[in-house]
């Protein structure tokens, strides 16, 4: 006797997310990068083209990757591969599915395909993660499917005071609404832009129905174990590895960091002799319309 | 009797199962350092990446202690990427991989047995010792072929056996902690755990 076997559902698209948790998901470029990242302890490598580093200060329109530069990477790691499709680009999201890709990221790193509309994550058997910046928009992208959230941060920085700002955000808006009165949930969801039911799950839990992960200007050791203990789950770092002096070193030892978070003394080992760190730059610096952040609702 | 159980908490899916633990009476121990296992009566290495598991299990000297615990007849239950960890060999596609293990089970673990995340599934599961069907959740799941008759299958779907026990380890494809359903942890816990203990 057997059963009716179900994909695709929301079970797994979350649980997946679930079991990258105390992770470090590294962003990589060609076959060779993925190796290193996998060697180092990545527990998934996201495909592109371009770091957003170089996204930054190239320019133009920023799409998702090359077919043939994803199955390259797919074909010699083991580790999930993930890839990003545009904000609103939702034949992109398609393709990414017809690769086989493990997840899909919507992200404001690309130049937006939308500026009203994210992709309907519910229509594709591969899960979504998605950037929110406040707590309403990342219930508004779990509402769309997304199984797991991210901070935006500011990608392409090598400065963590966004992705600080973005944790802060959504988990000091979880705790006040925990301590929100019943009755008041309601006026809440109206005003925050936020669906009802997803309003009263965090108030029963104290905590989003899905992953939540920290993204944009994460460059040290220091600073993926500063994420975590601010109470995100795992760490996505981009440009903060390839753009460092010693990517192999750099990307094992932050991998260290976040899987002993609580240990100061473990974190002073693992950042010695890492050689130089990316070259940051300061938000403030940035023309208010070059910020990857602001992209997205 | 509340019976200690430690969680290895380095990656992965660590707090459904600590909280599938509590949910049943057990005292919880998360395991980051080999200190953390002393006065353990069982141990769960949980669902994650394997290659960053085994990765961060020597990187913080955690190999000989737990390989110690299982040789002294603690039970120790793997779900996923933990039960590739258990295998003896470990292979993908059917070709041995480069993949250093625990080597604690008669047991191959073939990785990613299913396929990509798209193939990820749900499906009923009978498990011997169990009345009624569990809610089996498999993600990117290895399939586990038993290479001696100590390892007993307990349960298999359409392409091969998904949980096995050999001896005092055991060994589980799916991710009983990502459900409401603790009738595996109690399973364990009765049996493995409490079941083991002399006198009883």
């Amino acid at each position: 006797m057997s059963f009716i076997r179900d994909d695709g559902t929301w079970k797994v698209k979350t649980g997946h997310a679930q079991m990258l948790k105390g992770g470090v998901i590294m962003d990589v470029i060609n076959a060779e990068q993925a190796l290193i990242a996998q060697e180092a302890g990545a527990v998934a490598v996201m495909a592109l083209e371009r770091v957003p580093a170089d996204i930054r200060t190239q320019g133009g329109v920023a799409r998702m990757s090359d077919p043939d530069m994803i199955k390259g990477i797919q074909a010699v790691v083991t580790i999930p591969v993930m890839a990003k499709c545009r904000i609103g680009h939702f034949v992109e999201a398609q393709v990414l599915q017809a690769l086989d890709i493990d997840f899909i990221d919507e992200s404001e790193v690309l130049t937006p395909a939308d500026e009203a509309n994210h992709v309907d994550k519910w229509n594709y058997k591969v899960p979504f993660v998605c950037g929110a910046t406040v707590l309403a928009e990342a219930l508004r992208r779990i509402t769309e499917g997304a199984a797991m959230i991210r901070t935006k941060g500011e990608a392409g920085t090598g400065n963590v005071v966004e992705a600080v700002r973005h944790a802060r955000s959504v988990l000091g808006e979880i705790r006040m609404l925990q301590a929100t009165p019943f009755e008041e949930l309601m006026s809440i969801a109206k005003n925050m832009g936020a669906p009802y039911e997803l309003v009263k799950y965090v108030h029963e839990n104290g905590k989003l129905p899905v992953v939540n992960f920290a993204a944009g200007g994460i460059a040290t050791p220091s600073d993926a174990a500063l994420m975590m203990q601010l109470g995100l789950d795992g760490v996505f770092v981009g440009s903060g590895i390839f753009k460092s002096g010693n990517p192999a070193v750099r990307a094992k030892a932050i991998v260290e960091a976040v899987s002993q978070f609580n240990d100061p003394a473990v974190i002073a080992k693992v950042s010695a002799g890492l050689g130089e760190a990316m070259v940051g730059i300061n938000i403030s610096t940035i023309p208010e319309n070059e910020r990857m952040a602001d992209r997205g609702w | 009797m509340n019976p200690r159980i430690g969680v290895i908490a380095l990656q992965g899916g660590v707090s459904e199962h600590l909280q599938m633990l509590l949910n049943i009476g057990c005292k919880t121990v998360s395991v980051r350092t080999p200190q953390n296992l002393h006065g353990i009566d069982g141990l769960i290495i949980p669902g994650g990446e394997s290659t960053v598991l085994i990765k961060l299990l020597s990187r913080w000297q955690l190999i000989s202690p737990i390989k110690e615990l299982a040789g002294s007849g603690t039970p120790i239950w793997g779900t996923c990427a933990g039960s590739i960890l258990l295998s003896n060999e470990i292979t993908e596609k059917n070709h041995k991989v480069n993949q250093p293990s625990l080597e604690l089970a008669a047991v191959r673990a073939e990785r990613n047995s299913f396929g990509r995340q798209a193939s990820s599934f749900q499906e009923e599961l009978l498990i011997k010792g169990l009345d009624n069907p569990f809610p089996g959740v498999f993600i990117r799941a290895p399939l586990l072929y038993p290479l001696s008759p100590d390892a007993e299958v307990l349960c298999s779907v359409n392409e091969g056996a998904v949980f096995i026990r050999c001896g005092n380890i055991w060994l589980s494809s799916f991710h009983p902690e990502l459900t409401n359903d603790a009738r595996i942890h109690r399973m364990f816990i009765e049996e493995a755990v409490i079941g083991s203990k002399p006198g009883h």
